[in-house]
């Protein structure tokens, strides 16, 4: 049961992973992109890594895909012009798949060389044995790595800082501005007023 | 359910696959039921609001209108525009009415009662409500046609902006709760209040949390007043415009489906699921199903009377609300939650 599973879902992710290359509309790729991401998260659950196959498909499948789709559906891609950079990009493209797959064979490498070592040597932040992974990540990331995440987290709040700061513009000058304090503090009896202006004055609102 | 079918004589492989199988038509036929007649409440409540008398005419008091309806939609043409990507057209309302249904394999509707108890329930509800997004989307673009596009970029940014509150909100209940099992922290709000109250709704620092659930899950499942994908007066009717028959049906039952899935949230975790409301003997005796379900319908009646009530939101008070008022308010009590726990519950020691 659990094999087939396996194997239905790793190569549904295979398919969809190539497809995501092959397909001509890039609204189709990124659909099959989602294929893929949904496929790995049931892996995960395969593997009894529950929590993480659910932030994937939360964080990923949820947000970051609806993004992509927003963004590729929003711009009118020009196939053409795309596949004429596409010999340009390969030796990029093959550098950073080589550079994933050493990655990848060092990691298991050094993984079957023996196992990491998770927790502090008191046993303070120890894996617990016989808990649901959502308690292990807990303890483990915030007792062990409590200050790497905390950095991680930083990070990204600067990151995010930034991304607002660098397009965020002033509009006020240009635009009509709404102040949403009055805007809510309007109350029916002075919503309407009886006003008889002179011919070519109009209302100040 | 498995014991059963081994105790028929059965592989124990082949057992639990019959078993639940069995479980999810145990759960998807009623609640296609239960959709139909939810529909007919609707619009019953919608018109004894507006002072109309609604669906009368089709078997005793308009009882069967829902499903006519369903038969016409079955006999009529599906049409499908010749512009459209007729792949992903024909995926989108698919993709919607599954996605309404598999969120229901993790809802428990009584003690024990539930397809998969699985240690991260909440997080699947929240992972598969993510997904829902993605019908209407999907719809828009494909249809080909300006007011379903603008339908799909307005779903896909609501849906977006209000998961994020709601994603805080459900981190509170689970901060009190202290699991992601749904049934576990069902049975955490046996007598939260003073050891009577059955429910997290009553508790200064969650109820508020359960008002801007109540007010995100109407904006999530796209009902008044946050129905600005299918706007009718700026939008034809949004990303449904170009689907006719089953198609169209298929959304309409989807749509549904999720409303119940959210009714059935907020009872689940703020109102006590299926424990009675209040510690008394005698409200035992009413098994737990009867009273999960009066609450949901509670909660439907809920949403059909704001959406008999009240007019819809312009498209920039919503996201104002959405990421102005609801993310900064949820993220706060995240943080005074946790505060007040780890003073409380687990005395202030870090």
């Amino acid at each position: 049961m659990t094999v087939f599973a396996f194997y239905l879902f790793a190569a549904l992710m295979l398919a969809s992973g190539a497809l995501t290359i092959f397909a001509r509309n890039p609204v189709h790729s990124v659909l099959w992109l989602i294929l893929a991401f949904f496929n790995a998260a049931g892996l995960m659950v395969l593997v009894g890594a529950e929590f993480l196959a659910m932030l994937l498909v939360v964080v990923y499948v949820g947000a970051v895909a609806v993004l992509f789709l927003f963004v590729v559906m929003m711009l009118n891609i020009d196939f053409a012009e795309m596949r004429a950079g596409f010999m340009k990009n390969a030796p990029l493209g093959v550098a950073i798949a080589v550079i994933l797959l050493a990655e990848l064979v060092l990691g298991i490498g050094a993984y079957r060389a023996g196992k990491i070592a998770l927790g502090t040597p008191d046993g303070s932040a120890a894996p617990l044995v016989g808990e649901s992974n959502v308690e292990n990540l807990g303890a483990l990331l915030y007792g062990n790595y409590l200050f790497l995440f905390e950095t991680a987290g930083i990070i990204l709040l600067v990151a995010m800082v930034g991304a607002i700061v660098l397009t965020h513009r002033e509009q006020r000058s240009t635009r009509g501005h709404q102040d949403i304090a009055k805007q809510n503090a309007r109350n029916p009896n002075e919503a309407t007023r009886n006003v008889s202006p002179e011919v070519g004055k109009g209302v100040e609102l | 359910m498995t014991e059963f079918f081994i105790s028929l004589g059965m592989d124990a492989t082949w057992a639990i696959v019959v078993a639940s199988i069995c479980g999810i038509l145990l759960i998807a036929l009623p609640l296609m039921l239960a959709v139909a007649m939810i529909i007919y409440v609707d619009r019953k409540v919608w018109a004894a609001i507006n002072l109309r008398r609604g669906p009368n005419v089709v078997g005793p008091f308009g009882l069967l209108q829902s499903f006519a309806d369903g038969l016409k939609v079955f006999l009529q043409e599906t049409i499908i525009p010749s512009a459209s990507n007729k792949g992903i057209f024909l995926l989108a309302p698919i993709i919607t009415f599954t996605v309404a249904l598999v969120a229901w394999a993790v809802i428990p509707f009584d003690a024990g009662v539930v397809l998969a108890d699985i240690n991260v329930g909440l997080l699947y509800i929240l992972a598969i409500s993510s997904l829902s997004v993605y019908g209407v989307t999907m719809a828009g673009w494909a249809s080909n046609s300006k007011y379903p596009f603008f339908s799909a970029m307005r779903a896909a940014a609501q849906m977006i902006s209000y998961e994020v509150s709601i994603g805080f909100i459900l981190v509170c209940v689970v901060l009190y709760a202290g699991t992601f099992n749904l049934s576990a922290i069902v049975e955490m709000q046996r007598g939260h209040g003073f050891g009577f109250v059955n429910g997290y709704w009553f508790n200064l620092l969650l109820f508020p949390m359960w008002v801007v659930f109540f007010i995100s899950s109407l904006a999530e499942t796209q009902r008044v007043p946050f129905d600005l994908t299918e706007a009718e007066s700026e939008l034809v009717a949004g990303y449904q415009t170009e689907y006719s028959s089953m198609a169209f049906a298929l959304f309409w039952l989807g749509e549904y489906a999720n409303i119940l899935l959210m009714c059935a949230l907020n009872t689940l975790l703020f109102f006590g699921g299926w424990l009675p409301p209040v510690e008394i003997e005698f409200l035992y005796w009413v098994p737990g199903i009867v009273w999960f379900l009066l609450k949901t319908f509670f909660f439907f009646f809920m949403f059909s009377w704001v959406m008999a009530t009240v007019p819809r939101y312009r498209y920039d008070q919503l996201m104002r609300l959405g990421w102005k008022v609801f993310l900064p308010m949820s993220l706060i009590f995240v943080v005074v939650i946790s505060g007040w726990l780890m003073l409380t519950r687990y005395g202030g020691a870090a």
